[in-house]
C-alpha cells in the first residue's frame, strides 16, 4: 500500500525532483517539475496528519531495518504540524516563482536554482520527518549545502559574500551538533531518537550529557538565528533571489525552531527537565533582546528585505521565549507562532518581491507612491504587516495572546508589557513602509511600474487572507499546536 | 429579522458598503448614493434593536470562539444601544454634510474618504454591540486603524506628521496598557463577558484593581483622559466631516463608552466604591476637565479650540463614572448623547465656515454671523448645550451629574463642574459676540485677495446638516425619554 509509504516519499519525491531539475537546461520545464512535487507535498503530509490523528504515531522503518538499529522515520503531532507548515508554504508560493526567478537569475541557471530549492526542500522535510539524530544531521547539511546555492544566485554582488558568511556559520553550526550527537552516541550507544531519550532516563543529568545538550543548543540556535548568532541571517536574505528568501524565511527557521523543541522536550525532557536549570533563563533573556534588539535595527533599514530579515529574528525571539517559558501555553505560544509567522513572514517578502520585480528596487527612499501604482499588492503588505505587529483579529494577536497569557502563568507579570512594548516596535517599521508606500506621489521607477502580474498576486493573497483567517479560526492552528505541545510535554515528564 | 440578525446586518453593512463604494469610485453620483442608502438603512436597522432593549430584553449573537476564553460575540445592552442610536443617527446627517463639505473644497480622493468612513462606522457598531472585552478590542483597534488614513487626508507634511502622532498614541495606549489590562482580567477572572455587576469583585485587593483600572483608563486612550490627550488636537488636521462625526463622536465616544463599560461591567459600580479602589479617578478627570478648558481658552484656531473642549466634555463622562452612583451613571450615559449632538453642530459650523469663508482662525470672524446666520445661530445652540444651558441637551447630562454628585456628598466633582462651566462660557460666548455683534474686518487684511470675501452661506447640504444637528441638540432637551430610559436601564435604575 502506498499510504504506509508516505513518510519515505515525503522525502523521495523532492529528492528525485531535484536530479530531474538538474537534468533539464529549460528553465520553464524545472518550474513544472518544481511545481509538480510542491503540490504533491501538502497532499503526502495532510495523508500523515490523518494517520496521526487516527492510530497516533507513525513509524516508518527505512529499507526494513527495524529501529532502533535501522533508521527511522517518526512522525507525531509535532512533526506533522511542521510538515504541514513547510509543504504548504511551498505549494502556495510555487506560481510566484515563475515569473520572479525568470527576471531575476540568468536563463542557463534556472534549472540550477529549482534543483536547489527542491533539495533544499527535501532537507527541510527530512530534519522534520527523521527520528534519527545523525539522519537529522544529513539532512540538516543537504538542506544548508542547497541554502548556499540558492542565496548565491542572487543577482547582486553582495549574495556571494552574503552566502560565505551563512556557509562559515552555518557550518559551525552543524558541527557543534554532530558533536553534541556524537557524546551522545558515546554515553547512549544510540543514535534514534526516541531510544536516546530512553536511556537518558536512566542516565540522568550527568556532565557528558549537560555538554551534549550544551552543543546541540548552540548548533542549532545558530540555524535558527536565535540572538546574537543571527549575524548570517540579514544579509542571506536580502540578497538572495525574491522567491529564496520567501520560501526560506517561511521554513527554513521554522524546522531549526522545531528541532530545537525536539531535543530539548523530546530527546533530553526525560533526563533533564527544562527549566530546571538554566538554559532556559538564558533562553528567555536572548528572546527577549532579540525581540527589542533586532526590531529597532529594522526600525532603521533602509532596504525592506533587510528589514524584514531583522523582524524575522525578532519574531524567533517569540517562538523561542515560548519555548523558555516551559510551560503548555507557552509552547503552544510558541508553536503557533512557527505557524503563524511563516504565513506573515511569507506573505510580507512575496510581496517585496513582487514590488522589486516591476520597480527593481526594495529601498523604502525609492518607493514612495507604491501603494497607488501596485494597490493590491501593497494591501496584502499592509494586511500581513497588522498580523505582525500583533493586530487583533489577526494571526500575530493569536500568538502574542497565548505568550502573554503564558507569562501570567508562570508568574512573571512584566513580562506581557515587554511582549506588547516589542510589538509597538513592529508598528514603527511596518509603519514607516507603509507610510511612504501610501502617502507619497510616484516618482522613478515607482511612476511606471504597474500591478504586479496574477502569478504572483494570488500566492501573496491567499497568505494574507490567511492571516486574518487563522486569526479568527484558530481550530487547525492553535488546536494542533496545543496537542503537538501537550504531547512533547508529556513526552519530557 | 431575529435579533442576532439585525446586529449581525448593523456591523457586516457599512463594511459591505465600503466595497460598493469603492467599486463606484468612478461615478461619484452613485458613490454618495451609497453612502446615503447604507446610512439610512444602518439607522433602521438600529431602530429595530430599540424596543427589545427598552423592554429589558438583550439581544444577542451566537459566540464565535477563537482561542479558549476569548470569543467573539455581540450583546446589545442599554449604553450599546445609545452609542449605536447616536452614531448611526448622525452618520446620516454627516454624510449630508460631507458630500456638500468634500465636494465644495474639492478634497482629492474622496473615494478612499467614503471607504474609510463606512469602515470606521462598522468598527463603531462593532464596539458598540460587543458583549466582551475581546469583540471590543478588535473593533476598537479597527476604529483606530481605519481613521488614520482619514487623518492624513491632506498629505501634506504635517498631516502626515499629525497621522504618526495619531496612530502611535492610540495603538501605544491600546496595545501596552489596554491588551495587558484585559489578558490580566482574562487570566484572573477567567472571563472577558460584559456582566452587570462586573466580573472583577474581591478578586483582588484594592491596590492592584486601582491599578488595573489606571491600566485600563490610559490604556483607553481615545478618552483622551490628560495626559494621553495628544492625539485629538493633532487629528483636527483631518477634513471637517472627519472631526465632526470621528473626532467628535464615534472615536472619542467608543472612548469613553469603553470607559464605563469597563467600570460598569467588568469593575462593577458598588465593588469599586466599596473598594475605594477608583477614589483617585475623579482628582484625574477633574484635573482634565479644567485644564483642557483653560488651554482651549488660549486656542485661536477653531477647531483647536472644539478639540481641546471635547477632551475636557468627554473627561466629564469619566468624571461622572468615578462619582460612583446610579445618578452619576445615568449623567455619564446622558452626556455622551448630550456632547455628541451638540458638538458635531460645532464642528459643522466650524467646517461651514471654512467652505464659504476659508476662515480657520476665531479673530478673523468679526462680523461673520451676518453673512451665515443659519450656520452661526446653529453654532450658537451648540455653545450653549457645552455649557449647559437649557433648553439644550447638555443641560441634561450635567444635571445628572450634580445630582449623583451631591447626592453622594462628593464635592470635588461638584466644584470642577462649577469651574468647567465658567470656563466653557469664557471660550464659546466670546466666539458668538464677535460672529454676531462685531463689525466685519476689512478684507485686506483678513484676506489674500481671493474671491471669498462675497460670500454667503455654505452650500445648502452642509446648512440642512447644522440645522438638523441643531435641532436635534434642543429636540433631546425636549424628549429625553429614550435615551434616559436607556441611560437608567443601564443604572440599574428600573
Amino acid at each position: 500500500m502506498i499510504l504506509d509509504h508516505l513518510p519515505i516519499i515525503q522525502v523521495i519525491v523532492p529528492l528525485f525532483g531535484a536530479l530531474l531539475c538538474a537534468l533539464t537546461r529549460s528553465g520553464k520545464v524545472a518550474w513544472v517539475i518544481a511545481a509538480i512535487v510542491s503540490l504533491l507535498m501538502p497532499l503526502v503530509a495532510i495523508g500523515l496528519l490523518q494517520q496521526v490523528l487516527s492510530q497516533g504515531v507513525v513509524s516508518y522503518a527505512i529499507g526494513g531495518w527495524l529501529p532502533p538499529v535501522g533508521i527511522e522515520y517518526r512522525v507525531d503531532l509535532l512533526n506533522v504540524f511542521v510538515l504541514l507548515v513547510v509543504s504548504i508554504v511551498g505549494a502556495v508560493m510555487i506560481p510566484f516563482a515563475a515569473r520572479s526567478v525568470a527576471a531575476e537569475i540568468p536563463e542557463h541557471k534556472q534549472s540550477w536554482f529549482y534543483s536547489m530549492y527542491l533539495l533544499c526542500m527535501c532537507g527541510l522535510l527530512g530534519i522534520t520527518i527523521t527520528g534519527d539524530a545523525f539522519n537529522a544531521f544529513v539532512f540538516l547539511e543537504v538542506s544548508s549545502l542547497a541554502t548556499y546555492t540558492l542565496i548565491a544566485l542572487g543577482s547582486d554582488r553582495r549574495a556571494l559574500i552574503a552566502s560565505y558568511q551563512y556557509l562559515i556559520v552555518g557550518t559551525i553550526g552543524a558541527t557543534f551538533y554532530i558533536i553534541g550527537v556524537g557524546i551522545l552516541l558515546t554515553v547512549t550507544g544510540t543514535l534514534n531518537m526516541v531510544d536516546i531519550a530512553d536511556k537518558l532516563g536512566d542516565i540522568g543529568q550527568t556532565r557528558p550529557v549537560l555538554a551534549a545538550l550544551a552543543f546541540i543548543i548552540v548548533g542549532i540556535s545558530l540555524k535558527l538565528a536565535l540572538f546574537p548568532l543571527h549575524v548570517w541571517l540579514p544579509n542571506a536574505y536580502a540578497y538572495a533571489p525574491s522567491f529564496a528568501t520567501s520560501f526560506l524565511a517561511a521554513t527554513a527557521t521554522k524546522v531549526a525552531v522545531y528541532l530545537f523543541v525536539r531535543f530539548v522536550f523530546g530527546v533530553f525532557g526525560t533526563g533533564i527537565e527544562f527549566g530546571s536549570f538554566a538554559v532556559a533563563d538564558v533562553l528567555l533573556v536572548l528572546s527577549i533582546f532579540a525581540m527589542f534588539g533586532a526590531s529597532i535595527v529594522a526600525v532603521f533599514e533602509n532596504n525592506i528585505k533587510r528589514a524584514l530579515a531583522y523582524s524575522s529574528v525578532s519574531q524567533i525571539g517569540y517562538m523561542t521565549l515560548g519555548i523558555a517559558l516551559g510551560n503548555l501555553t507557552g509552547l503552544t505560544g510558541g508553536l503557533v507562532h512557527l505557524f503563524n509567522h511563516a504565513l506573515i513572514k511569507g506573505g510580507l517578502f512575496m510581496a517585496v518581491g513582487a514590488v522589486a520585480y516591476r520597480t527593481g528596487t526594495a529601498r523604502i527612499n525609492e518607493l514612495g507612491g507604491i501603494g497607488r501604482r501596485m494597490p493590491w499588492t501593497m494591501a496584502a503588505f499592509t494586511i500581513a504587516g497588522m498580523a505582525i505587529i500583533g493586530v487583533p483579529g489577526t494571526v500575530g494577536f493569536i500568538s502574542k495572546y497565548l505568550l502573554a497569557v503564558a507569562s501570567f502563568e508562570q508568574g512573571y507579570w512584566w513580562l506581557p508589557f515587554l511582549i506588547v512594548l516589542s510589538s509597538l516596535i513592529a508598528v514603527l517599521y511596518i509603519g514607516r513602509i507603509v507610510e511612504v508606500a501610501w502617502f507619497r506621489e510616484p516618482t522613478g521607477a515607482v511612476a511606471t511600474a504597474t500591478e504586479a502580474p496574477l502569478s504572483m498576486l494570488i500566492p501573496i493573497w491567499i497568505l494574507a487572507l490567511a492571516c486574518v483567517l487563522f486569526g479568527l479560526d484558530t481550530e487547525f492552528s492553535a488546536g494542533l499546536a496545543e496537542r503537538a505541545a501537550a504531547f512533547m510535554m508529556g513526552a519530557g515528564g | 429579522m431575529n435579533g442576532s440578525e439585525l446586529i449581525f446586518t448593523a456591523i457586516l453593512l457599512p463594511a459591505l458598503a465600503s466595497l460598493l463604494i469603492w467599486a463606484a469610485g468612478r461615478l461619484p453620483n452613485l458613490r454618495e448614493g451609497i453612502t446615503l442608502v447604507t446610512a439610512v438603512t444602518l439607522a433602521v436597522v438600529v431602530f429595530n434593536l430599540l424596543p427589545a432593549v427598552l423592554a429589558g430584553g438583550r439581544p444577542a449573537t451566537d459566540a464565535t470562539e477563537v482561542l479558549p476564553g476569548l470569543e467573539i460575540a455581540f450583546t446589545v445592552e442599554p449604553l450599546g444601544m445609545l452609542f449605536a442610536l447616536v452614531a448611526s443617527i448622525l452618520w446620516i446627517v454627516n454624510s449630508i454634510y460631507s458630500i456638500g463639505y468634500m465636494r465644495g473644497n474639492n478634497e482629492p480622493r474622496q473615494t478612499l474618504f467614503y471607504i474609510c468612513f463606512a469602515v470606521a462606522i462598522s468598527a463603531t457598531m462593532m464596539v458598540a454591540f460587543s458583549a466582551n472585552l475581546f469583540t471590543l478590542f478588535i473593533g476598537y483597534e479597527v476604529l483606530t486603524l481605519s481613521t488614520y488614513p482619514l487623518v492624513t487626508h491632506k498629505g501634506t507634511d504635517e498631516a502626515r506628521r499629525a497621522g504618526r502622532v495619531y496612530l502611535l498614541l492610540l495603538l501605544t495606549t491600546s496595545m501596552v496598557l489596554l491588551l495587558p489590562a484585559i489578558i490580566a482580567v482574562g487570566y484572573i477572572s477567567g472571563t472577558l463577558n460584559f456582566v452587570p455587576g462586573g466580573i472583577l469583585q474581591g478578586t483582588l485587593p484594592p491596590l492592584l484593581m486601582g491599578g488595573l483600572l489606571a491600566l485600563f483608563i490610559f490604556g483607553i486612550g481615545k478618552a483622551a483622559v490628560m495626559p494621553v490627550h495628544f492625539w485629538l488636537p493633532a487629528a483636527m488636521v483631518a477634513p471637517t466631516p472627519v472631526s465632526a462625526l470621528l473626532h467628535a463622536v464615534a472615536v472619542v465616544k467608543a472612548g469613553v463608552f469603553t470607559v464605563v463599560k469597563v467600570i460598569v461591567y467588568i469593575f462593577g459600580v458598588e465593588a469599586l466604591r466599596e473598594s475605594g479602589a477608583g477614589d483617585w479617578l475623579v482628582y484625574v478627570a477633574g484635573f482634565t476637565v479644567i485644564t483642557a478648558s483653560i488651554v482651549a481658552l488660549r486656542q485661536d484656531n477653531l477647531k483647536k479650540r472644539l478639540a481641546y473642549s471635547t477632551i475636557s466634555q468627554l473627561s466629564y463622562v469619566v468624571l461622572a463614572a468615578s462619582i460612583l452612583t446610579p445618578a452619576a451613571i445615568v449623567g455619564a450615559a446622558m452626556h455622551i448623547a448630550a456632547h455628541a449632538v451638540s458638538k458635531i453642530t460645532l464642528f459643522f459650523a466650524a467646517g461651514s465656515v471654512y467652505t464659504a469663508a476659508h476662515v480657520t482662525e476665531i479673530s478673523h470672524m468679526d462680523g461673520i454671523g451676518r453673512r451665515m446666520p443659519w450656520t452661526m445661530g446653529a453654532f450658537a445652540v451648540g455653545a450653549l448645550s457645552m455649557i449647559g444651558l437649557p433648553p439644550t441637551a447638555g443641560f441634561l447630562g450635567k444635571w445628572f451629574m450634580l445630582e449623583g454628585a451631591v447626592g453622594s456628598a462628593q464635592w470635588v466633582p461638584l466644584v470642577v463642574i462649577v469651574i468647567s462651566t465658567m470656563l466653557n462660557a469664557a471660550y464659546f460666548l466670546p466666539i458668538i459676540h464677535r460672529a454676531f455683534l462685531r463689525p466685519s474686518q476689512a478684507h485686506a487684511d483678513a484676506h489674500h485677495g481671493d474671491d471669498h470675501h462675497e460670500h454667503g452661506e455654505a452650500p445648502w447640504p452642509i446648512v440642512l446638516a447644522l440645522t438638523l444637528t441643531a435641532a436635534g441638540t434642543i429636540a433631546l432637551f425636549l424628549f429625553p425619554g429614550i435615551p434616559l430610559s436607556l441611560a437608567e436601564q443601564l443604572a440599574g435604575m428600573n
